[in-house]
């Protein structure tokens, strides 16, 4: 047993279900307990979402427990195959169905006897994957799936396209920033003149996976997502894949020569010619971003070795610290990750740009870290953004887990030549932000609280009695000032001068607040 | 001119397959009333993500609540439970000194089946910390069924109620050996208010919700001795024979059962004091059943109902329906018909007709009154179905859950979240204007986007 208050990554059902309500018609039937399908809040009320999430539960009650689920998962498959016709349903374990041990599989086996749609069992264990890990392996699964299908139907798509294209693999939803991210991708590959062959799991179907082969090269913008499928497409189709984040600069430049490499292998027999981005490079670096020539403004000078510590999931941590310590010379204290199965990759990556990295899922070694390292700004996830709270520290939001404002309608991309802005002025404002609550203290602060109360209250001629007082301080601070001037608004006009507590609850009932 | 309306409410049951928050959400609300304890949910990483999703940022104010997350080891009993809860109780003793500690039991302890009951009192000798055990999961229960466990739970803890005139009980030490201290387990007696045997009101409501049903009680000469629960595990009420007991929430009828069946109370069977007329009703029974007759509350709820008025004129004629989540379902069906809408649906999670009589009979009597058809009952509704009778019925309001709300809401059904129901003040005659500025909200605002043209909004 372990005790947690809160924790970096979910339970993995929750990644296999990202992936699966991704895709356009597909749906996925978990094996779970009354009130186990919240991620249908968590879509609903973080993406936003105008869709009804396409995930049902089968109920696991007190009756699968005394005989089993019996044909309840199967019917359960059938229904929605004929309320919904999906093109697939996906089979979703939980941690109540992994220790239940019902052979899941032969149910979904039976359910596709008698249903249109295909049905598949999630290849994922609770207890020894988490979130990321699932959604990983899920995507990998169903793409196995189709190309095995499309194989042995002899209708895989093999051939490559005249122009060159890539893949998108790894956007999902309630992924951090991921609709921006794509877009901004989307762009930049335009700019390059590659097509999108297809973008997976988000938006796509799954009858078109036979398609994928078709791409010149696939992409994987997140480490965590995607990376299993691309590595599975390699070994199957000898297709390449960039698994550099185009985040920041450097890493976008490096991406671009990724491309133009994969590109170039068959650009003399396809195009007559090699693809040459440099100047496209360049071009973009000075211009468009305005990153670059923020690094060398007097504002950027200011922030030189301000101190920072960076945590998240490995493909933002590792990104994030980069940008601060090669492209605006700001002092890595830390860098750390929750993602603990891909520490190896973690530490290789950021030698030589942090003084010390941690891995760790527990977010009070996080906050024990911070305390230490003192940083002038915080770059992490809403947990960090907390923790900096308490400890009076700026903080800027780079990765999950997050709240519904780290899912802004306006255009935020991390990804790309216009996330360099956004990452700029992300890091910017934090650390701005710093300063001006310094020189707050430093002056002694222009607080005017007190003045504003005493002007608004005077309540000379008025007595609250001992009652009505420690009623008054239940009441939550931030409307307790308001409650406090209406009462005493309502007693003078009643020509009461002792505040009780029916004066106090007849006054709300008057004046409706 | 007299309108027949249907007599016998009609029941269905459905498949079960609706959204509802898991019965340990709520942790969040009592580890915020009972201010002392410690609330240990002893599950999975699911049951921990759902409460810090669901929760949101309350928990990042130092809770007095974790997760004892059980691990492969734990799960194929590699490990010994009593030592790994040991272990942690120890810690959180160390950390917090609560002066309570609620384990509370999920899924997974169920299926494993992890014997919290029998482990709690052995730790607590050991450790010396009450440890309260509540089977709060989702496979018996329904969101607010949670709070339903752990007061049924707590209820046991309550000291033994003493005839006042001072004869002591020898044995109450024996049967009670952990009461919490520091209280004398005597109902204290004040001169002024009539002479009624001792009533304990049980429900977690905030304290100024609460204070205010003292107050409107105080008014009919009505002492409370105590509410289930306390502000503090320590200041818990004695409960005992003699006792009168009475429901604040249409959620607690295990908490009833065992208040009547194991503490030996006497239950006041009466609707909710929801909306000014489910308060009147509530204090119009405890007072007949004390003998008192009520004074000035005829008045007092029209002088509400007036002060409602603007909402009124809103609702009047509007339709609504309830997809059912939280057990609130019937009482505020009730109450919105008697502020003329017409309600098309209550779906419901349980119903237990014999701890909701009162209010069923007042349901039932607010139909005819406003001569309205009695609405169909929905017990373990089924969210696919109901949508569908949603969108065939075009209700002017439904109230569903976070899951269905923003989807409806694109499909230009107006809809409120039926979870904000259970977190606002919605008790007594003082939070009905509140109650119904929540009911309005949609339609308010609705009403102002209503000439823009974008209602249905679905891609």
């Amino acid at each position: 047993m372990k005790l947690a208050y809160w924790m970096y990554a979910g339970p993995a059902h929750i990644g296999t279900l990202r992936v699966a309500s991704s895709f356009k018609n597909v749906h996925a039937v978990m094996h779970a307990p009354l009130g186990d399908d919240y991620l249908n809040v968590m879509r609903s009320m973080l993406e936003r979402e105008r869709d009804f999430t396409p995930v049902t539960a089968s109920m696991v009650d007190r009756h699968v427990l005394a005989r089993g689920s019996q044909e309840r998962v199967i019917n359960n498959i059938n229904r929605k195959d004929k309320e919904q016709r999906p093109d697939l349903i996906v089979s979703t374990p939980t941690c109540t169905s992994s220790i239940l041990q019902e052979d899941l599989q032969n149910f979904v086996d039976r359910a596709s006897l008698s249903s249109n749609s295909d049905v598949i069992l999630a290849d994922v264990n609770h207890y020894r994957v988490n979130e990321l890990e699932a959604a990983d392996r899920t995507l990998e699964q169903i793409v196995r799936y189709y190309s095995n299908k499309a194989r042995g139907q002899g209708a895989l798509n093999q051939c490559l396209t005249d122009k060159p294209s890539a893949n998108i693999i790894g956007i999902s939803t309630l992924g951090f920033h991921n609709q921006h991210d794509c877009r901004e991708l989307k762009r930049l590959l335009r700019d390059l003149g590659i097509g999108i062959n297809q973008v997976i799991p988000e938006g796509g179907f799954v009858g078109d996976i036979r398609n994928l082969p078709k791409a010149w090269f696939n992409i994987v913008p997140y480490r965590e997502i995607g990376l299993m499928t691309a590595m599975y497409l390699e070994k199957e189709f000898g297709m390449p894949y960039v698994s550099v984040t185009p985040m920041g600069i450097v890493d976008t430049a490096e991406f671009i020569r990724q491309v133009q490499k994969h590109i170039n292998a068959w650009a003399p027999a396809s195009l007559g010619e090699k693809v040459d981005y440099e100047s496209y490079i360049d071009n973009q670096t000075e211009s468009v971003s305005q990153a670059a020539w923020f690094s060398r403004s007097i504002d950027c000078q200011n922030l030189t070795g301000k101190k920072a510590v960076v945590f998240g999931d490995t493909t933002h941590a590792a990104s994030i610290t980069k940008v601060l310590a090669q492209e605006m010379g700001i002092r890595v204290g830390c860098a750390g990750t929750y993602c603990k199965h891909d520490a190896e990759w973690f530490n290789e990556q950021l030698q030589g740009f942090c003084d010390e990295i941690l891995i760790t899922e527990d977010h009070t070694e996080v906050g024990d870290m911070i305390a230490r390292t003192e940083p002038s700004a915080i770059f992490g996830t809403q947990m960090e953004r907390h923790i900096g709270k308490r400890l009076a520290i700026p903080c800027g939001v780079i990765s999950a887990p997050v709240h519904i404002q780290n899912f802004p309608l306006g255009y935020r991309p991390f990804l790309g030549y216009e996330g360099t802005n956004q990452i700029a002025d992300l890091v910017y404002n934090s650390f701005t932000l710093g300063m001006e609550d310094h020189l707050l203290d430093l002056f002694g602060g222009h607080d005017t609280k007190e003045v504003i109360t005493e002007s608004l209250s005077t309540g000379e001629d008025l007595t609250w009695n001992p009652d009505s007082k420690s009623e008054l301080n239940k009441i939550p601070g931030f409307v307790r000032g308001r409650i406090k001037r209406n009462t005493e608004k309502f007693a003078r006009q009643k020509g009461v001068t002792n505040i009780t507590i029916d004066v106090l609850y007849a006054a709300k009932e008057a004046l409706n607040t | 001119m007299s309108i027949k309306t249907i007599e016998t409410p009609i029941f269905e049951c459905e498949t079960g397959n609706y959204h509802t928050f898991c019965p340990i959400s709520c942790v969040a609300w009592l580890y915020q009333k009972i201010e002392d304890s410690f609330f240990l949910v002893i599950g999975t990483k699911t049951c921990g993500y759902f409460l810090q999703n669901a929760l949101g940022v309350m928990i990042f104010a130092e809770p007095r609540y974790a997760m004892a997350e059980l691990e492969e080891g734990d799960i194929s009993a590699k490990l010994n439970d009593y030592e790994e809860l040991r272990r942690l109780c120890l810690r959180i003793r160390k950390d917090r000194n609560p002066s309570v500690i609620v384990w509370i039991g999920t899924c997974t302890t169920e299926i494993i089946k992890m014997d919290l009951e029998g482990m709690a009192p052995k730790l607590e000798t050991e450790i010396g910390i009450p440890i309260v055990v509540a089977r709060a999961n989702g496979l018996d229960y329904a969101f607010t069924q949670g709070e339903d466990t752990v007061l049924a739970a707590v209820t046991h803890r309550c000291p033994e109620h003493r005839i006042p005139s001072g004869k002591q009980c020898k044995t109450e030490q024996k049967l009670f050996p952990n009461l919490p201290t520091g209280q004398t387990g005597v109902n204290s007696w004040e001169g002024g208010l009539n002479n009624h045997p001792p009533l304990v009101l049980f429900g977690s409501l905030p304290s100024t919700a609460a204070s205010q049903l003292n107050l409107e009680l105080k008014r009919q000469s009505i002492r409370v001795s105590g509410w289930l629960p306390a502000q503090r595990y320590t200041e818990l009420p004695s409960l005992g024979e003699g006792v009168y007991v009475c429901g604040v929430n249409p959620f607690l009828s295990r908490t009833a059962t065992t208040l009547m069946r194991r503490r030996r109370c006497e239950l006041i069977g009466a609707p909710f004091p929801i909306g000014p007329d489910g308060t009147r009703a509530w204090i119009e029974k405890i007072c007949s059943v004390f003998g008192i007759k009520p004074e000035g509350l005829e008045e007092r709820e029209n002088q509400v109902w007036n002060n409602l008025r603007d909402y009124l004129d809103l609702l009047r004629g509007k339709s609504v329906f309830f997809m059912g989540d939280n057990l609130l379902e019937i009482s505020l069906s009730r109450f919105l018909i008697r502020c003329g809408m017409i309600v098309y649906e209550i779906g419901i999670p349980y119903m237990d007709e014999r701890y909701q009589a009162g209010e069923l009979a007042l349901l039932r009597s607010t139909c005819s009154k406003m001569r309205i058809p009695m609405p169909r009952i929905v017990e373990k509704p089924d969210n696919y179905n109901q949508m569908q009778r949603v969108r065939e019925l075009e209700p002017d309001l439904a109230i569903t859950g976070m899951a269905h709300a923003n989807p409806s809401e694109a499909r230009g059904i107006n809809t409120k979240w039926s979870v904000e129901f259970t977190f606002a003040q919605i008790h007594g005659f003082t939070n009905a204007r509140d109650l119904l500025e929540l009911v309005t909200r949609p339609l308010r605002r609705n009403d102002s986007l209503k000439n823009l043209g974008w209602t249905n909004l679905s891609v």
